[in-house]
């Protein structure tokens, strides 16, 4: 079947035989590779998206369950040359190691911080806590939402 | 791979009944992970995305579509409690009340609360509707008598106290299936209604544990004492991958007995 789909406020359109997920269009129907696959369990967060508004894992979405969704990954926050201030910085804490959490964690923060302009430090962390880093622990993670929150 | 996604309750129904082995698809944060695992095939998934008859909530009733997300605002403080302890943010987004029964996992997070309150599942399918109670629709690990056209819609609440605990244990705060979880409600003047789950093979009642805490309003720390004991004992967990048998009779007494102890307070 055919899913049409809204991503970054373009028209997408993907084929697929039935069971894929949503991330599977994403990476390899659609190109968008910035959107991680690591457990495809639900447990990491790293396939984190907004989808009509919410943050889900996109690797429990079934494609076709997403016919007609509206879709935002992390290459619609912002680009290289003008950088969501959340990816700003999580550059500027150095809050990256090897990177791959970090689309995640930037798509739940930049949701976070839309939906709630002022977040205490505990619900940074429950924002949070449905992605993990294996790398970095998550203080400069912190600090960088915390940042991000006083630029935006 | 057949796909379908009724705009109406009705044409669910039908949908359900026209098929052979028809899957509803609710959040699938339970069905995703089963198919990604290549566990699960689904030959044709009847999504349940577009029902707006689903999402219906008020006190004396929950739809199936409602999720944990909604749910964390409740009034009923261990309906509120439990919820917020699914799973993450992500997870909440999508899971649905109507897929922890569909699931009928004995560490279901809602079933303890769902069992204290003495709640009716609401199944629907062209045949008609049929209201079971929780004891009777749940009948073993990840099974219930869930006929595959009839689709959960609902769940009725009776008037329940508003001292109400709910409380679980698990290896850390986030993103953790429970070892043993368990719900308390309790009326002032005693009546008291335990339950648990992860603990047996199904969400069941400590109703010797139940006589003790209700024949007060006041409770001795003898009554906690007795209270705890027979919760341990009449738990009946096993052995598994999360787990010892030892460790969940243990901690299903303490937790219990601290989920009653913040209904006294
Ligand atoms: C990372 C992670 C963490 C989790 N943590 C928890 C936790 O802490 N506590 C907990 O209790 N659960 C947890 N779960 C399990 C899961 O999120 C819940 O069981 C959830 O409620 C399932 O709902 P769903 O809407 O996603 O169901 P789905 O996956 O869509 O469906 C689950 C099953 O129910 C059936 N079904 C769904 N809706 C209906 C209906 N209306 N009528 C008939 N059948 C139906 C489906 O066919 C399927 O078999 C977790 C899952 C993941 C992936
Ligand atoms: S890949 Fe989706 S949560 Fe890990
Ligand atoms: S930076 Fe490597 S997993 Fe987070």
């Amino acid at each position: 079947m055919i899913v049409q789909l809204t991503v970054n406020g373009e028209d997408r359109h993907a084929e697929v035989a039935g069971w894929e997920s949503l991330l599977w269009v994403l990476r390899e129907q659609l190109g968008l590779t910035g959107t991680k696959g690591a457990c495809e369990q639900g447990e990491c967060g790293s396939c984190s998206v907004i989808l009509d508004g919410e943050v889900v894992c996109s690797c429990l979405v079934m494609a076709a369950d997403a016919d007609g969704a509206d879709v935002t990954t992390v290459e619609g926050l912002g680009t290289p040359e003008d950088l969501h201030p959340v990816q700003e910085a999580f550059v500027a804490e150095g809050a990256v190691q090897c990177g791959y959490c970090t689309p995640g964690l930037v798509v739940a923060a930049a949701h976070l911080l839309e939906t709630n302009r002022r977040p205490e430090p505990d619900q940074i962390r429950e924002a949070l806590s449905g992605n993990l880093c294996r790398c970095t622990g998550y203080g400069a993670v912190l600090r960088a939402i915390e940042a991000a929150r006083e630029a935006m | 791979m057949e796909y379908v996604r009724p705009k109406a309750l009705g044409e669910a129904l039908d949908a359900l009944a026209a098929f052979d082995d028809p899957t509803p698809l609710a959040g699938g944060t339970d069905l995703m992970v089963e198919v990604n695992l290549n566990h699960r095939r689904p030959d044709v998934v009847v999504s349940l995305r577009s029902l707006d008859e689903l999402r219906r909530w008020d006190d004396t009733w929950i739809g199936a579509g409602v999720t944990f997300a909604r749910l964390e605002g409740a009034d009923d403080p261990a309906l509120a409690q439990l919820a917020r302890t699914v799973g993450s943010p992500q997870i909440r987004a999508a899971a649905t009340l109507g897929g922890n029964l569909g699931t009928a996992s004995p560490a279901a997070d809602s079933l303890p609360f769902l069992a204290a309150a003495d709640a009716h599942v609401v199944l629907k399918s062209t045949a008609g509707e049929r209201r079971l109670r929780w004891d009777e629709f749940f009948v073993g690990p990840k099974q219930t008598v869930r006929r595959p056209d009839e689709l959960i819609v609902g769940v009725e609440l009776p008037s329940r106290p508003e001292r109400q605990a709910f409380a679980k244990v698990g290896v850390r705060q986030a993103m953790v299936i429970s070892m043993v979880s368990c719900c308390v409600l309790r009326d002032p003047s005693g009546p008291t209604r335990v339950a648990l789950g992860s603990v047996g093979p199904t969400v069941l009642r400590a109703t010797d544990a139940e006589e003790v805490a209700s024949q007060a309003a006041r409770l001795t720390d003898t009554d906690l004492d007795e209270f705890q004991r027979r919760v341990s004992a009449e738990v009946r967990p096993i052995t598994d991958h999360r787990s010892t048998a030892e460790y969940r009779r243990h901690a299903a007494g303490v937790v219990a007995r601290r989920a009653l102890e913040r209904c006294l307070r």
